[in-house]
């Protein structure tokens, strides 16, 4: 506890600690946290494979645009964005929720590449060229960059913590059972149709936050950069080689991501040709990712999400 | 006339998207397998084609001959190997596995080759059409491409309803358990749709390769078609996927008569209207969505 308090304000503090440049690197390493944890929480917890969760990361990130251009400051518009994204995603459940397993995966594509298309067509957002974000010109760059860490960091922070809260409830306990089996869970009454609804509203408003300080922190939007498909791509690699169905797993996915990154990037495409490589052999032969293999080995959990069953020895 | 050139244009486009897609919908279909390497994979037989044929001195327009037995081996010996492990596991896997071979494929290939458009030589063929009417240009590579589609789908269903080894591969496409108890090799039945799968693909990315060029980046795109021609023409059916890719190009070509930028978004749209109308595609089963 004392650990994550201390955790916690180290990494407030940080922009004033570290040199800029790595400032920028944390805000990447963030948004990419906040990304894969909302499709670890589709995917690992709801069985939902997603590979369109760009069209939410794309419209946070417009969502703000326009907040931004209505007058109002972009830090501000954050959690509006995200709103924006959640209600957006009721109707977009009720058509993709026809479709079941690897279906529901390419109309999730499609609805994210239809967004791009009719995003692009809109002139006062900056069409297909894109535009600069308005609201931030009175900041330093340093402030930017200081500020959008901030922010960043406050939105995984909340992602994170709400996620680990979120499965300790009885949402989680639901989301368990279906993901266990789907039938047990139906005829217990489970009703399992109104869970996915509810976790993919969620994980809409997660990636919509995330396109938000995206927007801020690189304040040009183009919509071929918000709505890549390199998100989902990224979201998919991060999760799976960290850990699907854990708390833990696409934060340790991020750090190794990054870490990746940071080495390799001057060997330009060899790099990624390292992590597509790295990506078939984890999903071979370590299925679990690194941290379910890690865990398997020592029995520990850092945020233990799971419910064990209590004998409670009766008086009689 | 507008019109009429409208349709059989987007008809001729919607030929080499039932061809590209034909394979999908294969290993879709039979192996339930999600490959998001299959426009890479095309985008390789092109290569194939435009680097090695010239070398064993086979025209362009016979290069075929060459890389869709090469394809076919490379299919079987890919699903024996990395796809049938990953199915063993489970769907993300799979995702996972043919996800990491996209990212793999497409930059050795920029690595190797660069960034520069390729495409197959066939001489003259390429500019040549036939002009039944007024505004109307019928280009010959694709209507040979749209031919080549109707064949090779006529051919997939009289396999695959006659053959041995073809209703093999619709059973364990029905219920891979009862086929095993049966007594069906499973691994190998997948492995031998895999190989039809892959030899489909070589045809579709040389056939892109005859109609335009093409760079180690061009998979992604026409992944995107080929995924929505299955759906819309529904799974298990291949006349479905034949529909299917004519009413995508259709729709396209509409599109884009109306705006150049609305082109894929009128494809998409068809694509939702279908999902909101008819989930199971246009020639699917209620029961094949699960």
């Amino acid at each position: 506890m004392v650990g994550a308090a201390l955790l916690v304000c180290l990494l407030t503090a940080a922009p004033w600690i570290v040199p800029a440049e790595f400032a920028t690197t944390l805000t990447n390493f963030f948004i990419l946290v906040i990304m894969a944890t909302m499709w670890n929480l589709l995917a690992g917890y709801a069985g939902m494979v997603s590979i369109g969760q760009q069209a939410f990361v794309g419209l946070g990130a417009y969502a703000t645009l326009y907040f931004a251009i209505k007058g109002m400051n972009p830090f501000v518009a954050v959690p509006f964005a995200a709103l924006v994204c959640a209600v957006l995603a009721v109707p977009i459940t009720y058509l993709l929720f026809r479709l079941r397993g690897g279906y529901f995966s390419i109309a999730t594509w499609v609805v994210s590449d239809t967004a791009l298309l009719i995003i692009g067509t809109i002139a006062v957002l900056g069409g297909g060229t894109g535009r600069t974000m308005p609201g931030l010109q009175s900041l330093s760059p340093s402030e930017t960059a200081h500020f959008s860490y901030l922010a960043t960091w406050f939105v995984a922070l909340i992602v994170v913590t709400g996620t680990y809260f979120l499965l300790r409830s009885r949402t989680g306990l639901v989301l368990a059972s279906i993901r266990d089996n789907e039938v047990a869970a139906r005829s217990a009454g489970v009703n399992v149709t109104a869970a996915r609804r509810s976790i993919f509203i969620i994980a809409a408003a997660g990636c919509g936050a995330a396109g938000a300080v995206l927007a801020i922190s690189q304040p040009f939007i183009q919509p071929s950069n918000e709505f890549n498909l390199q998100w989902a791509a990224e979201m998919l690699f991060v999760s799976m080689i960290g850990g699907l169905g854990t708390i833990e797993g696409p934060i340790i996915g991020s750090i190794l991501f990054f870490v990746l990154q940071q080495t390799l990037q001057q060997q330009g495409v060899w790099y990624l040709i390292i992590v597509g490589a790295l990506a078939v052999a984890v999903a071979l032969w370590q299925p679990r990712g690194l941290w379910g293999a890690f865990r398997d080995r020592f029995h520990t959990e850092l945020l233990p999400v799971g419910h064990w069953v209590e004998y409670v020895p009766s008086d009689v | 006339m507008i019109w009429l050139n409208i349709v059989i244009q987007g008809a001729l486009v919607g030929g080499f998207y039932a061809l590209f897609a034909c394979g999908l919908s294969l290993m879709f279909g039979v192996l339930k397998v999600i490959n998001l390497a299959h426009g890479d994979m095309a985008v390789v037989a092109g290569y194939v084609a435009v680097f090695l044929c010239p070398r064993l001195h086979v025209a362009g327009l016979w290069s075929f001959l060459i890389v869709v037995p090469i394809f076919a081996l490379l299919g079987y010996v890919v699903q024996r190997t990395l796809i049938q492990k990953s199915i063993d596991r489970d769907p993300f896997t799979t995702l996972l596995v043919t996800f990491g071979l996209s990212v793999v494929i497409e930059n050795l290939l920029l690595e190797l080759y660069s960034a520069n458009g390729r495409s197959v030589n066939i001489g003259s063929l390429i500019g040549e059409s036939w002009h039944p009417a007024s505004i109307i240009y019928i280009s010959y590579v694709s209507l040979a491409v749209l031919a080549a589609a109707v064949l090779v789908l006529l051919a997939l269903q009289l396999f695959l309803s006659k053959s041995g080894i073809g209703r093999l591969i619709r059973a364990v496409a029905d219920d891979q358990e009862a086929a095993q108890l049966s007594g069906a090799n499973y691994r190998h039945v997948f492995g031998i749709a895999a190989a039809i799968a892959f030899a489909t693909v070589a045809l579709a990315g040389i056939a892109y390769g005859m109609m335009t060029q093409f760079a180690p980046t061009s998979g992604g795109v026409n992944l995107l078609f080929a995924f929505e021609v299955v759906v819309i023409g529904g799974i298990g059916s291949l006349w479905g996927t034949l529909v299917g890719g004519i009413a995508l190009g259709i729709a396209q070509q509409f599109g884009a008569h109306i705006n150049l930028s609305y082109q894929i978004l009128a494809g998409n749209i068809l694509f939702l209207v279908v999902l909101a109308i008819r989930p199971q595609g246009l020639f699917g089963r209620r029961n094949s969505l699960a």
